[in-house]
């Protein structure tokens, strides 16, 4: 499958990639809309860790054996078996936060929504169920410290 | 007393459109944006702006743009308000100003004044997309006559050294040192999948650059930072930098900040120690003294690699050009006063040099008249901005031209001119290494190429269009130009004939 893949030494700390995944999982996709009125808040799901020495742009490895499918108890979290794209599915996530502390990787995150924890995690801008598309985060790299590349193993 | 010093750019911020994302704030190295949570907006210091455009560029909602300072001059066209901003700066600071980057003065710019010719109907024009079209150069010396064995299909005579330019441009040269390495990996790379070249600058061969050396023209300066045998071996030509038309008449000045480990090693001086180019070559007093180096150089690499000699464009620069060839170069180099620099005294380069286009005229007439511009090759540079002005170049006489500013704009620079400050946000002239990471060289690169290659297509356009189907035969045909707005000592400088001739 084709994965995301940060190269630390052309990440610039500008995390134009956090405001291109927001504005992606946004219900408008317009920026502007997604940062100041649509509720629940968007949220990215990309996020770079560092500062302006060094940085890197943490999403998740949509890894071959997922800990966050694994532990996940809702079944809400489900790595596709075609195209090996790892989603969450915030209809059935209870917000119980296992598969936040099972990521080796920390890509995945909890936030409250509709009253209820909801995890959140890189879909690679696909149809949510499993279908990747185009990252948008990578469209919005100036740099090329994001590249969206076949990679072994599903 | 209170300062006079205005800011000189005004950011405007379009408040509906920013969504306080900070990427402005991450992008600024001179600390004009910042988040204020407070305030619940982003706040600018705008005398710290100085109109690079990173963070236009950058901003995921375009909420940005960067006008002038709003204070009116006093209406006078003598006192403006660039020259007391000057005079309130150095009664601040007692100092010498700094400026970067080319000539900005609203001198002529004879390129715009100079028309190109195309055929109708007694001559045809040539379709370079059906039929073949020569922009390759060779660069170096010419024997005074060829020898030909026509049965053998040989050449008798011994050929001097020479370099193949499959395009008629070549990258000019901007130290490791004034500009960032991954800056000049980016030349480098372009250069070589271009089939041209880069010039090192006065600031030696990078160990990372040592796999482009064969693209590389290795620079001599008056600081001979850097030079060793094996430098002068390694690159393609070894070229002695006089002079610089940004700044005629005086050296360079790399500040011991900028010398990180890197620098050091490179330019083989100690790390910190400020980088001092002498105005002269402390060797070089006279047109012999110019041949004595000449020939070292030849020497040295075992006369296997042409000498350029650089000079920037100054009164008499026909005559200084004819000395340079007596001796001994193979190459001249002509540099005019729009060419950019990272860092010199504003008044030289708004002063000091005169434009390129009649230097250039200048000394390939001088050369012809005097029977030895054929032994010689004429490269013409100081802002060369479209594929345009290079073939106006060609036809007033170069063979090529060397050309900076506009590879750096594919670069990503914004001619902001504060290259001297060592806080180009783009990455270009910087050593800072969380600037430098901003450019890729591998984009850069592509970017480098995709200019050059689109410019190539253009020339071998305009070339066809006039019925010339090789950059040999468009060299010095004056008669393919034709100037308009100029007057009748500038049209017999550039030996052109007024449009409508």
């Amino acid at each position: 499958m084709k994965r995301i893949y940060a190269i630390e030494a052309w990440c610039v700390d500008c995390r134009r990639c956090e405001v291109a995944c927001k504005t992606f999982h946004s219900k408008s996709r317009d920026t502007v809309r997604a940062f100041k009125v649509e509720y629940p808040v968007p949220q990215s799901r990309i996020r770079v860790e560092g500062g302006r020495q060094l940085s890197l742009a943490v999403n998740c490895r949509h890894c071959a054996q997922p800990k966050c499918v694994e532990g996940c108890i809702s079944g809400a979290m489900r790595k596709d078996p075609r195209t090996g794209v790892v989603t969450s599915d915030p209809q059935k996530c209870v917000g119980c936060r296992t598969c936040v502390s099972l990521c080796p990787f920390g890509a995945v995150h909890v936030e409250e929504a509709a009253g209820k924890g909801v995890a959140y995690k890189c879909d690679l801008c696909g149809d949510g169920k499993g279908q990747p598309g185009e990252p948008s985060c990578v469209a919005a790299c100036p740099n090329r410290a994001l590249v969206y590349v076949e990679s072994e193993g599903c | 007393m209170l300062d006079y010093m205005l800011p000189r750019y005004k950011v405007l911020r379009d408040a509906d459109a920013c969504v306080q994302c900070g990427v402005c704030e991450r992008s600024c190295s001179n600390e004009v944006h910042r988040v204020d949570g407070e305030l619940g907006r982003v706040v600018a210091d705008h005398a710290r702006c100085v109109n690079c455009q990173r963070c236009v560029v950058m901003c995921p909602t375009q909420a940005l743009a960067i006008a002038n300072w709003p204070q009116v001059g006093n209406g006078s066209n003598n006192w403006t308000l660039d020259y007391l901003q000057d005079i309130a700066k150095q009664a601040q600071t007692g100092a010498v100003l700094l400026a970067s980057m080319g000539n900005p003065q609203p001198y002529p710019v004879y390129w715009d004044h100079l028309l190109l010719n195309a055929s109708q109907v007694t001559n045809p024009s040539i379709d370079p997309l059906r039929e073949p079209m020569e922009t390759r150069v060779f660069l170096g010396g010419r024997p005074d006559a060829l020898k030909v064995n026509e049965r053998e299909r040989a050449v008798l005579t011994d050929m001097p050294p020479q370099i193949k330019l499959d395009v008629p441009l070549m990258f000019s040269a901007m130290s490791f040192g004034s500009i960032s390495l991954n800056a000049q990996k980016a030349l480098a790379m372009a250069a070589r999948e271009l089939g041209t070249y880069f010039n090192t600058g006065e600031g030696g061969l990078h160990r990372d650059l040592e796999a482009y050396a064969d693209h590389a023209i290795v620079q001599v300066a008056s600081g001979r930072f850097g030079v060793d045998p094996h430098y002068l071996n390694a690159g393609a030509a070894v070229e002695i930098k006089i002079g610089q038309g940004a700044k005629p008449g005086i050296g360079g000045h790399l500040p011991g900040e900028k010398i990180d480990g890197e620098v050091s090693r490179t330019r083989m001086i100690p790390q910190g120690t400020d980088a001092i180019s002498p105005a002269p070559h402390h060797d070089i007093y006279s047109i012999e003294d110019l041949r004595q180096l000449v020939f070292s150089l030849k020497e040295a690499t075992r006369y296997a690699k042409p000498v350029a000699v650089k000079i920037a464009a100054v009164h008499n620069v026909a005559a200084i050009a004819s000395g340079m060839v007596r001796a001994g170069a193979d190459i001249v180099v002509l540099d005019g006063f729009r060419g950019g620099t990272g860092a010199a005294p504003k008044r030289i380069r708004d002063n000091v040099g005169i434009p390129v286009e009649l230097a250039l005229a200048a000394v390939d007439q001088r050369l012809r008249d005097e029977g030895i511009r054929s032994t010689v090759s004429l490269v013409a540079a100081g802002s060369i901005r479209s594929s345009a002005d290079v073939v106006r170049a060609i036809a007033l006489g170069a063979d090529a031209v060397y050309c900076a500013s506009a590879p750096l704009v594919a670069l990503g620079c914004h001619q902001c001119q504060d290259c001297s400050s060592g806080k180009c946000n783009w990455g270009i002239a910087t050593q800072r290494p969380e600037l430098t990471k901003r450019l890729n060289p591998e984009i850069a690169a592509e970017r480098v190429v995709n200019l050059v290659r689109g410019w190539n297509h253009e020339i071998q356009e305009m070339m066809g269009g006039m019925g010339i189907n090789a950059v040999d035969s468009l060299r010095g045909n004056r008669l393919m130009l034709r100037g308009v707005g100029l007057n009748e000592k500038e049209l017999e400088i550039l030996g052109v004939k007024y449009a409508g001739e």
